[in-house]
């Protein structure tokens, strides 16, 4: 088995998903196929052949640092869950104690 | 005169002789989509006084004698990946349900710029992940052709909208195939330009080194067209190509393959393939000889290896990319009760606001970049991407194009695999090497299957901006099978006579 139930519930716990036990039961199989099918990677990647993270070949693009117009803070914030003093208000991310 | 049977080159010619007014086609087309969309359900968001408006402008614009481009008045459909100001843009996800972006993409600002009268947002698989907008949060579109089978994806639903004449053209993106493999099962022209030949600007991010928007149309000529309109170096994506756009539009006038040399690949064939397409392909190849193109056939040995590292590469990149709807600054938000913290909040949000196919990839993804499986996986991936851009080379050393069947099969059932992802994932079998050498691919309908009457994609593939050559091959090709079936296949679709 290539991966198990226990690991794809850690995974999401890293992705923050909060998958039910459902999902879990559904989706830890079908991961587990899928992975199994992509390692066929593993039969042709030699070593020394190098790796492509993307096929352009372009490095260090740069363009003038000009200021330009933005966005006001009416316009940030229209999409906003919540808003409070121009801000946007976001749930506690620091624990009780 | 019938004006959403037009194409938008006929269009284009008719409102620059003052036959018609955009308005008059904005209101054909409004009024086709209408009639037709509560069978097809290629839109999510119809823009008609948007669309109208904007037609009015171009009358006006027109009318004081201003100088056009070619599209115009002309009406697009644009995928609901592309951010749109002053519409709402969900990539088929309840995560963006009800946002309105606050910015226009690149190719929509250049849609804008071009005169073309945007209709509306079109159905996709929730952010591009799909090969038959089955995961779309807000219900499948449909088949044209056959109302009980998909239309392909991730664009599927730009696809339907023009197979069903709703608009004559239509943007979508290609990640692994989400242009070509919809225009090939809904028998209609989609390219997937070079990589970084247009702009990502304001696309809404899966795989970002894949991510490729491009045009469909009824004809090579339509798709040439708004592959022009829409294409070109955009400073505000780095990955942007700083080059001209290859002549597509004058190759798809040209439409000759005589002394073209043409690969046939070997690998793109055989076990898997539907006899329809494996003959109607045949057929294809045949008529491209007769042309006076130079056939053989070429070997991509690595091209077998290319779904896996697609589906290492896509998934890694989009569970980077999908990390930014955290619930924070726009998007849905579950569970903020003032009693939860915000990585709590983030992750009931996400469970709620993801469907299964992106809590999939995302959960593939962030296993392969994991510590301890990013070498064995993710690392590999990458590897057997050099693999297929070698291979590519060597065929490109020997032949100008090559060309495959676009899909393995016709159209499939709505249903018919969408609990079972790697027949899900076969879908794009033929076009996937292209998006990971970042090369350029058109497909083009070639006929349809004797066994079930659906039709058949020819791809055409180039080297990266050899794009014009695409619209050559695939213009000589549209133009020979269309005299010999007597009418554009289109014609053949019956699945909203009824």
């Amino acid at each position: 088995m290539a991966i198990t139930r226990d690991e794809v519930a850690y995974l999401a716990k890293l992705a923050r998903i909060a998958l039910s036990d459902a999902e879990l039961d559904h989706l830890a199989p079908q991961l587990d196929q899928i992975i199994t099918a992509v390692a066929q990677v593993q039969e042709v990647a030699a070593a020394g052949i190098p790796p492509t993270s993307h096929a352009t070949g372009l490095t260090n693009v740069f363009r003038g640092d000009e200021p330009v117009p933005c966005l006001g803070p009416e316009a940030a914030l229209a999409a906003a869950p919540a808003v409070e003093q121009q801000r946007f208000k976001v749930p506690r991310i620091l624990g009780e104690d | 005169m019938e004006l959403t049977r037009l194409t938008a080159a006929q269009l284009s010619a008719a409102l620059a002789a003052g036959e018609v007014s955009a308005a008059e086609v904005t209101r054909a087309h409004l009024d086709r989509i209408a009639a037709t969309d509560a069978k097809v359900h290629a839109f999510l968001h119809v823009a008609a006084d948007a669309a109208l408006a904007a037609a009015a402008s171009i009358d006006q614009r027109r009318a004081s004698g201003e100088r056009l481009g070619p599209l115009a008045g002309v009406p697009v459909a644009v995928k609901d990946v592309f951010t749109t100001a002053g519409m709402p843009t969900t990539c088929g996800s309840r995560i963006l349900d009800g946002w309105h972006p606050p910015y226009d993409a690149t190719v929509t600002a250049r849609l804008k710029r071009a005169g073309a009268v945007i209709l509306g947002k079109t159905n996709m698989d929730e952010f591009a992940m799909g090969s038959s907008t089955e995961n779309s949060a807000f219900g499948p579109s449909r088949n044209p052709w056959d109302l009980d089978r998909v239309p392909g994806g991730s664009s599927g639903g730009s696809a339907a909208a023009v197979a069903a004449y709703q608009a004559p053209l239509a943007v979508g993106t290609d990640t692994g195939g989400s242009i070509r493999q919809p225009a090939a099962v809904c028998g209609i022209v989609g390219t997937k330009p070079t990589y970084g030949g247009s702009s990502r600007y304001g696309v809404v991010a899966f795989a970002s080194s894949l991510d490729t928007p491009g045009p469909f149309g009824r004809t090579v000529l339509d798709a040439a067209l708004l592959h022009e309109a829409m294409s070109g170096h955009d400073p505000m994506d780095s990955t942007s190509i700083d080059a001209p756009v290859p002549p597509v539009v004058a190759a798809a006038r040209a439409a000759d393959v005589s002394g073209m040399r043409i690969g046939v690949v070997a690998e793109l064939s055989g076990e898997g393939y539907q006899p329809g397409v494996t003959s109607r392909f045949a057929e294809a190849v045949e008529l491209l000889e007769s042309l006076g193109a130079k056939v053989t056939e070429v070997s991509c040995p690595h091209f077998r290896y290319a779904l896996p590292a697609y589906y290492l590469i896509a998934p890694s990149e989009c569970s980077s990319n999908l990390a930014r709807f955290d619930a924070m600054r726009y998007g849905l938000r579950v569970g903020d009760d003032g009693t939860r913290d915000a990585e709590q909040v983030m992750a009931l949000t996400r469970e709620a606001g993801f469907g299964a196919e992106v809590k999939r990839r995302i959960i593939l993804g962030t296993y392969a970049l994991s510590s301890g499986y990013y070498d064995a996986y993710y690392g590999k991936a990458q590897q057997v991407r050099t693999l297929i851009i070698r291979d590519f080379e060597a065929a490109f050393g020997q032949v100008d194009a090559l060309v495959s069947p676009a899909t393995p099969t016709t159209a499939f059932g709505i249903g018919e695999r969408a609990d079972d992802p790697m027949a899900m994932y076969a879908a794009d079998l033929c076009t996937i090497p292209s998006d990971l050498a970042g090369n350029a691919a058109i497909s083009v309908p070639c006929g349809l299957a004797p066994e079930d009457g659906l039709p058949v994609g020819l791809q055409v593939m180039a080297p990266a901006l050899a794009d014009d050559r695409l619209y050559r091959v695939a213009a000589a090709a549209e133009a020979a099978l269309t005299e010999r079936w007597g009418q554009p296949l289109l014609r053949q679709a019956r699945g909203l006579d009824a």
